[in-house]
């Protein structure tokens, strides 16, 4: 009787959860099978739910026309602000937390500016980019990109390394270590699951932003989320297009996040418990 | 190997004077043990030997050389940290292995070091395990293992042991001193604990408030404490202390109107006039008849197996005296006890010790 219930119970709990995994993944498994359906299939009603061939044409049309750059610029840009983000935001936690640098406001005003609406800045920031030359360059996206991140870096790396006992660095200082040796031998290693979630979500910032690659880009850096609008013609959209550039966006994502997952958990719980 | 000296350390943190005027010399290869209650400035002082606390004023000298200015891996000292401070992401091995690793050590040399160190803590089998999987005590031996591993001027340790139950500490208390000796090196040890410091140390400094209240053997300080202060915190049970008036020229002790004890010249103060009397609990004992005795009502016992603690009021004033086990008195007895006169000390009003009449 017991045993009984138990497998009904197993048996109602799988269901559920699968009810729940295929509600979340249905839409990416949507927007994967427009990426292959023809043209027909896509405004079929009723809907087809499985395309009858895997109709690569839309992928080899963003590589023949050059489009899929967009996702290695995306790449380059979201990857180096994030390399250069995490290095200068950890150093600016470090000191914030070891040396009080800024006293007590210092933090807060900085994590403030991660507050401003993009909006409102765009249109100084493009100004501003436009004389500076900077429009349409890796480098212009690029400091961007770490500008708008290290608040968010420096606020989360300042808590992780806020929990790191002194004794640890103070140890190491003794046993030979300089401060940079410090930072790299102990900090980092310490804070390594805040330090890679932060990397992370720092990295996805970077990688979904659509205002300010709309706005500063032109041709030469256009990053996938803006690529994607340009196949929203007066005359005709191209689904299966956005279908397949879309998809070349969100597959990075899942590498990173399936490879990050374990760190991304633990840092985020420490910082839940930690505050 | 080399000389420690402290030449007028000060140290204020804002308004709070935590280390005051501190001169120290200590020969290489002592074992020195600060000693005081907590906030006396005993932990910052050997923060500051360590060089991760700056002083205000003063210089810190190393084998002759200032090191003040240094930066503490300039030192060339090796500390054992109250937490222990081992990194939970290296094995033990690496832990031991980091100071020699920081220090550019040869692979060779320092598998050597680190597998000697771990021989000498009896941690050998532990070395690929992370410190996570380890008990306090095995961690306090990897934390050991990773000052001595290196060849250091000075070996610091600050409250080492406070993390331990009794039994443990006990324990390490022993190969603590025992290290020392097959070492050979400058041990200094930062302890709030009485017993930590007479038994491990050659050599105690007491410090209170940012002071040194007294700097001798811990046979001098426990004997002949320079005050009331030192008298006070080391020993356990602690000493007795007797508010007392003396009369004729030390020749009487008035512990009230009507309770007077007569001494022989030369054992109490010649001043006369109010003192407090220091009487160690093993100084007392069971008088025999006719002999003069303090006389007071038993008012607790607490055996410890060996000896029996009596709590004994003379007067209005409790007096706890270390009797034999085997006795036999009984709470509400009233006893006879007698004094080791020339042992006791005598404190004036400032809790200065004043010496007998016949060392003057």
């Amino acid at each position: 009787m017991r045993r009984w219930e138990h497998g009904w119970r197993l048996v109602l709990r799988m269901i559920l959860a699968l009810a729940i995994a295929l509600f979340f993944v249905f839409p990416i498994y949507w927007l994967a099978s427009i990426s292959f359906k023809s043209p027909e299939e896509i405004f079929a009603y009723p809907p087809v739910w499985v395309p009858a061939e895997l109709n690569v044409s839309a992928y080899i049309a963003l590589f023949r026309d050059g489009d899929a750059w967009a996702v290695w610029n995306s790449l380059v840009t979201a990857g180096l602000s994030t390399v250069i983000a995490m290095i200068l935001g950890t150093l600016a936690a470090y000191g914030i937390v070891r040396y009080r640098t800024g006293g007590e406001n210092l933090t807060i005003w900085i994590i403030s500016q991660r507050m401003i609406p993009p909006i409102c800045v765009a249109f100084p920031i493009f100004l501003l980019f436009v004389a500076l030359g900077l429009i349409d360059t890796f480098v212009g996206l690029i400091t961007l990109y770490t500008a708008f991140n290290l608040p968010y870096v420096i606020w989360m790396m300042r808590g992780y390394i806020q929990d790191i006992p002194l004794e640890l660095e103070q140890s190491a200082l003794v046993d030979g270590l300089s401060r940079w040796a410090v930072i790299t031998k102990v900090i980092i290693p310490m804070a390594r699951g805040g330090f890679f979630a932060t990397a992370v979500f720092t990295f996805i910032f970077a990688w979904n932003d659509f205002l300010f690659a709309l706005v500063l880009t032109r041709s030469e850096v256009v990053t996938y989320p803006v690529q994607v609008t340009g196949y929203f013609g007066s005359q005709s959209t191209f689904w299966s297009q956005i279908g397949a550039m879309s998809m070349l966006g969100v597959l990075p994502m899942m590498v990173v996040v399936a490879t990050m997952q374990r760190f991304i958990v633990r840092g985020m719980s420490m910082g839940a418990v930690k505050g | 190997m080399a000389d420690l000296e402290l030449a007028n350390i000060e140290k204020h943190y804002g308004a709070v004077h935590a280390v005051r005027d501190v001169s120290l010399t200590v020969q290489s290869g002592a074992f020195v043990v600060l000693v005081g209650p907590s906030g006396c400035g005993k932990s910052t002082l050997l923060r500051a030997i360590a060089g991760l606390e700056d002083i205000t004023s003063g210089d810190i000298r190393i084998g002759g050389q200032s090191v003040t200015r240094l930066a503490p891996r300039a030192r060339n000292v090796a500390m054992v940290f109250q937490s222990y401070a081992l990194y939970p992401y290296l094995t033990v091995y690496e832990n031991i292995a980091f100071g020699l690793r920081a220090r550019g050590e040869p692979e060779q040399r320092l598998d050597e070091r680190v597998r000697w160190a771990a021989d000498t803590l009896s941690i050998t089998d532990y070395l690929e395990r992370h410190p996570r999987e380890l008990s306090g005590g095995q961690r306090q031996r990897v934390a050991i293992g990773r000052a001595i591993v290196r060849e250091a001027d000075l070996y610091l340790f600050d409250e080492p042991l406070s993390n331990l139950d009794a039994k443990l500490r006990d324990g390490m208390r022993e190969e603590l001193k025992r290290l020392h000796a097959r070492l050979g090196r400058t041990f200094i040890y930062v302890t709030h604990d009485q017993i930590e410091a007479m038994t491990l140390a050659d050599r105690i400094v007491l410090l209170r408030d940012g002071m040194i209240e007294q700097d001798g053997t811990p046979l001098e300080l426990f004997e002949e404490p320079a005050s009331r202060f030192v008298a006070g915190f080391l020993g356990s049970p602690p000493m007795n202390m007797l508010n007392v008036r003396l009369a004729e020229a030390g020749k009487q002790i008035h512990l009230s109107q009507d309770l007077m004890l007569p001494i022989a010249g030369g054992a109490a103060p010649a001043q006369d006039g109010e003192y407090v009397w220091g009487i160690r609990p093993e100084q007392v004992r069971l008088a025999e008849a006719g002999a003069p005795a303090l006389k007071g009502t038993v008012d607790v016992l607490q055996p410890t197996g060996s000896r029996l603690l009596a709590t004994v009021l003379i007067g209005a004033q409790k007096l706890t005296a270390e009797l034999d086990a085997h006795c036999g008195v009984s709470p509400g007895q009233e006893i006879a006890l007698s004094v080791a006169i020339s042992r006791t000390v005598f404190f004036d009003g400032e809790g200065r010790r004043v010496g007998p009449a016949t060392a003057g």
